[in-house]
């Protein structure tokens, strides 16, 4: 029997928050993505199955879902890394309200990211000059560490603490404030560690990991949220968080 | 958590490090020729080292486990950010009223 010949056997999630899962048959392909699967199905078995995605080469973040219980970039994970006995099971990322099928809304995720203030503050530096950062500074490298997220949400719904209490900011907003604390040209450092020192911000972090353990760019969540710990803490220690 | 509980949970934790390894140290070595009511209170009344070291050992347990158990609560139960931060708060004085009565029970009754 070829690769061709075979099925696989792949139960996807339809509905909102209340649904079931519907099972389908789809052909067993060489270097199959999961993507690719959910994508046969919407083209030839149910064209009504609702699912995001748009460049599928792991650059735009879209087509993240819950594949056989982990949180993945769907289109750079290949069927044969994750079948388990010829079945797929595949659902919506989990912490995220579910529009329709396998398709979430996103602005929690996104709220997140503004209020912990992951945006360039300009300075009152003058505007014609460029302002000297260097390659091999200590901020520079945590920045650079911390920079190439591509806003997937997979942190976010393999975040243990985010399914627990709804008002942490979660890995990826924090992750994208310590990148911003370590760009040395913002104007205004301290108003991102108050931003995430409020509520429950980078110190409701358990450092469980599984951020890092889930992220597919393979980024450090955890490290930069410890990172915003000790500098919020020592902020407020001289009072500068007031 | 705010900064400074995270600061208190943290420092309790760390400092609680040696007072436990201390203090059952102290219990090994104590127990090894038997154990009794006299033996003990004879080490530690009127001893101010005692009375200090849990002195402090009570009070970073109180507070330790306060604030861990408002976390818990507030993640793991329907009770809100306030509500789990009064039980805690409670918490922290019983457990600290509790200790230092046991402590002024041992050194000074």
């Amino acid at each position: 029997m070829t690769s061709s010949d075979r099925t696989l056997k792949v139960d996807i999630w339809r509905g909102n928050e209340k649904g079931e899962y519907q099972s389908f048959e789809v052909p067993e392909r060489e270097n199959q993505t999961v993507l690719d699967v959910v994508t046969y199905i919407q083209r030839h078995l149910d064209p009504a199955l609702a699912y995001r995605f748009a460049c599928r080469v792991g650059v735009c973040g879209s087509c993240t879902m819950t594949v056989n219980g982990r949180p993945r970039w769907t289109c750079r994970t290949h069927v044969s890394r994750v079948v388990k006995g010829g079945k797929l099971t595949i659902a919506p990322l989990t912490n995220l309200p579910v529009i329709r099928d396998l398709v979430t809304d996103m602005t929690p995720f996104f709220e997140k990211w503004r209020d912990a203030r992951g945006r360039f503050v300009a300075g009152d530096g003058p505007k014609d000059e460029l302002a000297p950062v260097q390659p091999e500074s200590r901020e520079r490298s945590a920045a650079s560490a911390a920079i190439e997220c591509i806003n997937c949400g997979v942190c976010y719904s393999a975040c243990d603490v985010v399914s627990w209490n709804d008002d942490y900011l979660g890995p990826a907003a924090l992750n994208r404030a310590w990148a911003a604390y370590n760009d040395v040209r913002d104007g205004d450092r301290n108003g991102i560690l108050k931003a995430v020192s409020q509520g429950a911000g980078c110190h409701t972090c358990h450092s469980h990991q599984s951020c890092t353990e889930h992220c597919p760019v393979s980024l450090n969540p955890t490290f930069s949220i410890a990172g915003l710990k000790r500098a919020s803490l020592k902020a407020k220690l001289k009072g500068a968080l007031k | 958590m705010t900064p400074l509980s995270y600061f208190l949970q943290r420092g309790t934790a760390m400092l609680m490090v040696p007072l436990i390894i201390t203090h059952l140290a102290v219990i090994i070595m104590a127990v090894q020729g038997g154990l009794s009511a006299e033996e003990i209170l004879s080490r530690t009344r009127g001893s101010m080292l005692w009375a200090g070291f849990y002195g402090v050992f009570v009070l970073a347990a109180s507070i330790h486990a306060g604030i861990g158990m408002q976390t818990i609560l507030h993640e793991w139960t329907p009770l809100g950010r306030q509500a789990s931060a009064n039980i805690g708060h409670t918490l922290i004085a019983i457990l600290w009223l509790l200790g230092a009565r046991a402590i002024y029970a041992v050194v000074w009754a």
